[in-house]
C-alpha cells in the first residue's frame, strides 16, 4: 500500500456509521426459553440481529450462545426433548409457528458448522445438492453457473476450479470450511449462522474466512458463535455475551470491548473468570 | 465497576499491571521531588541544589521510555480488553504528561541558577512557594486516584486546579506591577512570570492526569469542562493601575 | 523448584524413569505372551477349517467321476419303436433295457446261467435304460442304427473303479464278487470303461441310484428359496431399521421393538419353520414343501438379522452429515435417501450377506414346512415342491448306499462354493460402494 501525501488525504468522511440503525432489524427474538428434557437453558432472551451486519455471540462454554443460534434455522428441532418457547421473528414472520416450514426457512437460514463436515461427495455435488434439492436450478448450464458462483464468493474457485470432480473430503481443513460456506450461499439464503467455523483451522485459514466474512457482509446478515473474544472484535459490527443461559450484554462490538456496561461482561472479557 | 478483588486468571498479567503502576508511581514520585525541590531551590536561592537537579530530568526520561517499552509489550503479548486497555493505553498518556512536568521543573531550576543571587520580592517567592505546595498536593492526589482507580479522588484534584489558576492570575498581575515601578525588576520579574506560568501549567497538565483517571475508570472523559480560573491571557495592568497599586502600599 | 515438586507429591524424574525401567520387561513379556495366545488362537482356527475341509473334500472329489461302460447298442426299431409313427408315448415307453441287454450278452457270451445274467445287466446302472430313451428323444434317428454308447456303471461297479472296494477281503464281506470283478477286469482290458466328469452331478434331480443322482433340483431348489428370501427380507429390513433409526421417536414403545427385535435374531431355526407350518400352510393353504414358503419362512428368520446390522450401519453414518445436510434444508427424508442410506450401504449389505448366507444353510425350519420330500424334479417355478442343498445333504447322508458318501461330501462342496459366490458377490459390492462415495 503507497502512503499517501499528506496533501492529497482530504474530507476525511466520517460520518459512515459502523452500524446503520436505520434498517429494521432482520431477525427478533423475545423471551426466548430452550429446555433440554426439562432442562432449561436459555432464560428469556431479547436479541435483534441486524440486517448486513456480523453479530458474534460470545460468552464461556455451556452458556447458551450455541443454543440459541440453532434456535434460528430451528435445528434445535431434530434434538430429542428440546423445546423452544418464545417467539423468533425473520423479517416480521415468526418461524416457529405452523404454517412455516422448516425445509424453507433453513434455505433462507443457511449454516457453517464448527468442524467442517462436506459431503462425501465431489466439491461440485457438494455445492449443487442445495439448489438441485430445492428446485433452484433447471440444467446442467444453470448449475455450473451457481456453483461457480458460490465458489467464487467462497473464494475457492481459483483453487478447485480445476478439480471439481474430485471428492471434497479430499480438500485441506480451510478449503473445506470454505467449501461448507460455499454450499451455504449456493442457495441463496438471506442468514448465515456459524457455528465458531474458524476453531479447527489454523490462523491463516482463519484469517482468509474472517476476510470473507467482511466481504459477504455486504449481502448476507451473518452471526457467529465463537470462542476467540479476538476473533469477536476484529469480525463483528454487533457482540452479545451470554453466561449461564442469560442474555447479559448486547451492543456495538467497539463499546463491549472498550467498555462494557456490565461487571460479568468485563470479566469475561478480561480473563477474570473462564 | 471495581476490580479490586478480581485477579486475572493468568496471574502473570495481575504481575504485569503491578509492575506498570509501580513504574508510573516511580515516575510521578520522582517528578513531584524534583518540582519541590526546583521551587524551593529558587525561594531558598540555592544554585547548588537547583545544578543538581537538572541532571535528574533523565532518570525521568527514561522511565517514560521505559513504560512506553513495556506497555507495548502488555498489548503484543496480552491483548488486554475492556478496562486493561483503558489503564495500559492511560500509563502511555500519563507517563508522557509526567514526563513533562519533570521538564518544567527542570526549567524552573535553570531560572534559579540564572537567577543567582540577586534579589527577589518575597511576596511573589510567597505566592510561587504556595502555588508549588497546592500542584505538589494534586500530584500526589491524582498519581495515588490512579493507583487506586478512584475517579472521584481525581475529580477533587481537577476542582483544585481553580486554586491554582486563581493564584497565578493574582501573581501575573503583581509581577506587572513590580514591573512597572522599577525597570531594574523587569529581568528577574520576566523569569518570575515563567516560573509562575511553569507552576500553572503542570497544574493544567496534573488535571489532564486526573481526566485521564477518570477514563481509565469510567470508559470515557469526563463530561464537564474543565474548570479554568486562570485569567492572566486577559489581564492588563495599565500606567495608572500602577500608581495606584504603589499609592495603596 | 525441586523442593516444589517434591512438596506437591510427584516424584523427582530420575526416580520415576527408574521405577518406569522396572516394570518394563514385566510388561513387555505380557505384550508378548498375549500376542503368542492369540497367534495360536488362529492357528487352532485354521487348523480345524483345514482338517474339515481336507476331510470332505477328500471324501466328495470322488463323485465329481463316474465311471462309464461303452456298449454297443443296436436300435432295434422293432423293440423301440414298431409302428414306426415315431410318437413321444411310443418312444418313451419302449423297453430300452432289453437292448442294454442284448449288447452285454452280446459282450459276454459265455455267461449262461440265470442268476449271473441277472448280475451282468446289473453292471450298468439302473437308470440306463433311461439315458437310451433320452438319446433317441434327442435324435431319433438313431432308431434302426448301431451305435457305441457309453452308459453309467452300476454303483458298485463305479465304487470298484475308483478303487473303493478291497478285493483282498473274502467274497461274502465284499459288494461285488468276483465273477463281478472279472468282467469289469475284462471290460477295463478291452478299453471299454472310462471315468468322465459326472456331469449328470450337476444336469439331474435327485434320484435312489446313486449314479442317477444330481444336485440341480437342490440348487435350483436354493437358489428359488433366497430369492424370494431376499424379495422379502432386504426391503423390509432395511426400510423398518431407516424407520426405527432416523424417525421413530424415542419413547417405550420402540425401546420394545428393539428389545424384540434383538431377541428374535437369537430365536432357533426350528421355531419359524412351526410358525411358517401353522400359519403359511394350516392357515393360509400355501404348497407345501414350496421354495415360496421356504423363502417366506427364511424371510422371517432373516428380517432381525438385516435390521440388527441396518441400524449399526445407520448409526455408523457420523451426525454431521445428517446436520450439514438438514443445514441446507434437505427434509428428513432427502437426508436419509440422499446422504446416509449411500454411506450406510457397504454395512447393510454385508449384513445381508450374513443373513442370506445363514438362511442358505438353514434345514431345520424347512424341514418342518416339508422340503424333506424326496424330489426327483428340477423345480420350475416357486411354488413347485422342491429341496435345498442342506436337506438334500441330510437326506444323501441318511442313505445307507456306499455311493451316497461321496456324493453327501460332494453336495456339501457345492453348498460351500455357493457361500463362498455369495461372499465374493459381497466384497465386490462393498467394494463398489465405498469408492463411489
Amino acid at each position: 500500500m503507497s502512503a499517501h501525501k499528506y496533501s492529497s488525504v482530504q474530507n476525511i468522511d466520517n460520518s459512515t456509521p459502523v452500524v446503520d440503525r436505520n434498517l429494521k432489524p432482520k431477525i427478533t427474538a423475545r423471551s426466548v426459553d430452550v429446555f433440554y428434557s426439562g432442562k432449561q437453558a436459555l432464560f428469556g432472551v431479547d436479541l435483534e440481529i441486524g440486517s448486513q451486519t456480523v453479530t458474534s455471540l460470545i460468552g464461556p462454554s455451556g452458556c447458551g450462545k450455541s443454543t440459541f443460534l440453532r434456535c434460528m434455522n430451528r435445528m434445535n428441532d431434530v434434538i430429542e426433548g428440546c423445546t423452544v418457547t418464545g417467539t423468533i421473528k425473520l423479517d416480521g414472520n415468526d418461524i416457529n409457528s405452523s404454517d412455516v416450514d422448516v425445509v424453507q426457512l433453513r434455505a433462507l437460514v443457511g449454516m457453517v458448522f464448527q468442524k467442517p463436515n462436506p459431503f462425501p461427495k465431489s466439491i461440485y455435488d457438494n455445492v449443487a445438492y442445495g439448489p438441485r434439492i430445492h428446485g433452484l436450478v433447471s440444467g446442467s448450464s444453470e448449475t455450473d453457473e451457481i456453483v461457480e458462483n458460490s465458489l467464487r464468493r467462497a473464494g475457492l474457485w481459483d483453487e478447485v476450479k480445476e478439480r471439481l470432480q474430485e471428492p471434497g473430503t479430499g480438500l485441506s481443513g480451510g478449503q473445506q470450511q470454505r467449501l461448507c460456506i460455499a454450499r451455504a450461499i449456493a442457495v441463496s439464503p438471506e442468514v448465515i449462522l456459524m457455528d465458531e467455523p474458524c476453531s479447527a483451522l489454523d490462523p491463516i485459514a482463519t484469517a482468509i474466512i474472517e476476510e470473507l466474512i467482511d466481504e459477504l457482509r455486504e449481502n448476507f446478515t451473518i452471526v457467529i458463535v465463537t470462542h476467540s473474544m479476538q476473533q469477536a472484535a476484529r469480525v463483528s459490527q454487533r457482540t452479545a455475551f451470554f453466561h449461564l443461559g442469560n442474555l447479559v450484554e448486547f451492543g456495538d462490538t467497539e463499546l463491549i470491548f472498550t467498555n462494557p456496561r456490565e461487571q460479568r461482561t468485563q470479566d469475561y472479557i478480561t480473563g477474570r473468570f473462564g | 465497576m471495581s476490580n479490586e478483588n478480581r485477579d486475572h486468571i493468568v496471574s502473570s498479567f495481575d504481575t504485569d499491571l503491578h509492575k506498570l503502576d509501580n513504574m508510573i508511581a516511580e515516575m510521578g514520585g520522582l517528578a513531584e521531588l524534583q518540582l519541590r525541590q526546583s521551587i524551593q531551590a529558587l525561594c531558598m536561592r540555592d544554585v547548588a541544589a537547583a545544578e543538581r537537579i537538572v541532571p535528574a530530568d533523565k532518570r525521568i526520561d527514561a522511565l517514560e521510555e521505559a513504560i512506553y517499552e513495556f506497555t507495548v509489550k502488555i498489548i503484543a503479548l496480552r491483548q488486554p480488553m475492556a478496562d486493561d486497555l483503558r489503564i495500559v493505553i492511560s500509563a502511555i498518556k500519563i507517563s508522557s504528561i509526567i514526563e513533562r512536568i519533570g521538564d518544567y521543573a527542570k526549567n524552573i531550576s535553570k531560572r534559579a541558577i540564572g537567577l543567582d543571587e540577586n534579589p527577589l520580592m518575597d511576596g511573589a517567592l510567597n505566592s510561587l512557594s504556595r502555588m508549588g505546595e497546592l500542584v505538589q498536593e494534586m500530584i500526589k492526589n491524582t498519581l495515588d486516584a490512579y493507583i487506586e482507580r478512584d475517579a472521584n479522588k481525581a475529580g477533587d484534584v481537577r476542582k483544585r486546579d481553580r486554586e491554582v489558576d486563581m493564584l497565578h492570575t493574582s501573581l501575573f498581575r503583581e509581577l506587572l506591577t513590580y514591573m512597572m515601578e522599577d525597570p531594574r525588576n523587569i529581568t528577574p520579574c520576566t523569569h518570575l512570570l515563567f516560573v509562575a506560568k511553569n507552576i500553572e501549567r503542570v497544574g493544567d497538565h496534573t488535571t489532564g492526569i486526573a481526566e485521564q483517571v477518570h477514563f481509565m475508570v469510567h470508559g470515557e472523559m469526563p463530561a464537564d469542562e474543565r474548570p479554568k480560573e486562570d485569567n492572566s491571557s486577559s489581564t492588563f495592568v495599565t500606567h495608572e493601575d500602577g500608581k495606584n497599586l504603589k499609592e495603596a502600599e | 523448584m525441586n523442593d516444589t515438586i517434591m512438596d506437591s507429591g510427584l516424584r523427582p524424574s530420575r526416580e520415576t524413569a527408574n521405577i518406569v525401567r522396572r516394570g518394563l520387561k514385566k510388561r513387555y513379556a505380557a505384550e508378548q505372551r498375549f500376542k503368542l495366545y492369540g497367534l495360536l488362537a488362529v492357528c487352532a482356527a485354521l487348523a480345524f477349517l483345514v482338517i474339515m475341509l481336507g476331510n470332505i473334500i477328500y471324501k466328495g472329489h470322488t463323485a465329481f467321476i463316474q465311471t462309464e461302460v461303452k456298449l454297443e447298442i443296436y436300435f432295434d426299431e422293432d423293440v423301440i419303436d414298431p409302428t414306426g409313427k415315431r410318437d413321444e408315448q411310443t418312444l418313451r415307453g419302449a423297453d430300452y433295457g432289453r437292448l442294454i441287454k442284448t449288447s452285454l450278452r452280446k459282450q459276454f457270451p459265455n455267461v449262461q446261467k440265470r442268476r449271473d445274467k441277472r448280475k451282468l445287466y446289473r453292471i450298468v446302472s439302473a437308470g440306463s435304460p433311461f439315458e437310451l430313451y433320452r438319446m433317441v428323444q434327442k435324435d431319433p434317428s438313431l432308431i434302426g442304427k448301431t451305435q457305441a454308447i457309453w452308459i453309467s456303471a452300476a454303483a458298485n461297479i463305479d465304487i470298484l473303479n475308483k478303487g473303493g472296494i478291497d478285493t483282498t477281503r473274502p467274497e461274502t464281506e465284499r459288494r461285488v464278487n468276483n465273477k463281478e470283478i472279472s468282467w469289469y477286469e475284462n471290460l477295463r482290458e478291452a478299453g471299454l470303461i472310462r471315468a468322465d466328469f459326472n456331469t449328470r452331478f450337476f444336469t439331474a434331480g435327485d434320484s435312489r441310484d446313486p449314479e442317477q443322482a444330481g444336485v440341480l433340483g437342490a440348487v435350483i431348489g436354493s437358489l428359488l428359496t433366497l430369492a424370494i428370501t431376499l424379495l422379502l427380507s432386504f426391503p423390509f429390513g432395511v426400510m423398518a431399521a431407516i424407520y426405527l433409526e432416523e424417525f421413530a421417536p424415542q419413547n417405550r414403545w420402540t425401546d420394545i421393538i428393539e428389545v424384540n427385535i434383538n431377541n428374535l435374531a437369537a430365536v432357533p431355526s426350528i421355531v419359524f419353520g412351526l410358525l411358517g407350518l401353522a400359519v403359511f400352510l394350516n392357515f393360509f393353504g400355501l404348497p407345501r414343501s414350496a421354495p415360496l414358503v421356504g423363502g417366506m419362512v427364511l424371510a422371517l428368520m432373516t428380517l432381525p438379522t438385516i435390521i440388527i446390522a441396518s441400524r449399526a450401519a445407520l448409526k455408523s453414518v457420523p451426525p454431521s452429515i445428517r446436520e450439514a445436510a438438514l443445514g441446507v434444508g434437505a427434509s428428513r427424508m432427502q437426508v436419509v435417501t440422499d446422504h446416509v442410506a449411500p454411506l450406510a450401504m457397504p454395512g447393510i449389505l454385508t449384513g445381508t450377506i450374513i443373513g442370506m448366507a445363514r438362511a442358505l444353510g438353514e434345514s431345520a425350519p424347512l424341514l418342518m414346512i416339508g422340503m424333506v420330500a424326496f424330489i426327483v424334479d428340477v423345480p420350475q417355478s416357486p411354488t413347485d415342491p422342491a429341496t435345498v442343498l442342506p436337506v438334500q445333504v441330510y437326506l444323501w447322508a441318511d442313505s445307507p448306499e456306499r455311493a451316497f458318501v461321496e456324493r453327501t461330501s460332494a453336495a456339501i462342496i457345492v453348498l460351500i462354493g455357493f457361500l463362498v459366490c455369495m461372499n465374493l458377490t459381497a466384497q465386490i459390492l462393498r467394494q463398489k460402494f465405498e469408492k463411489h462415495w
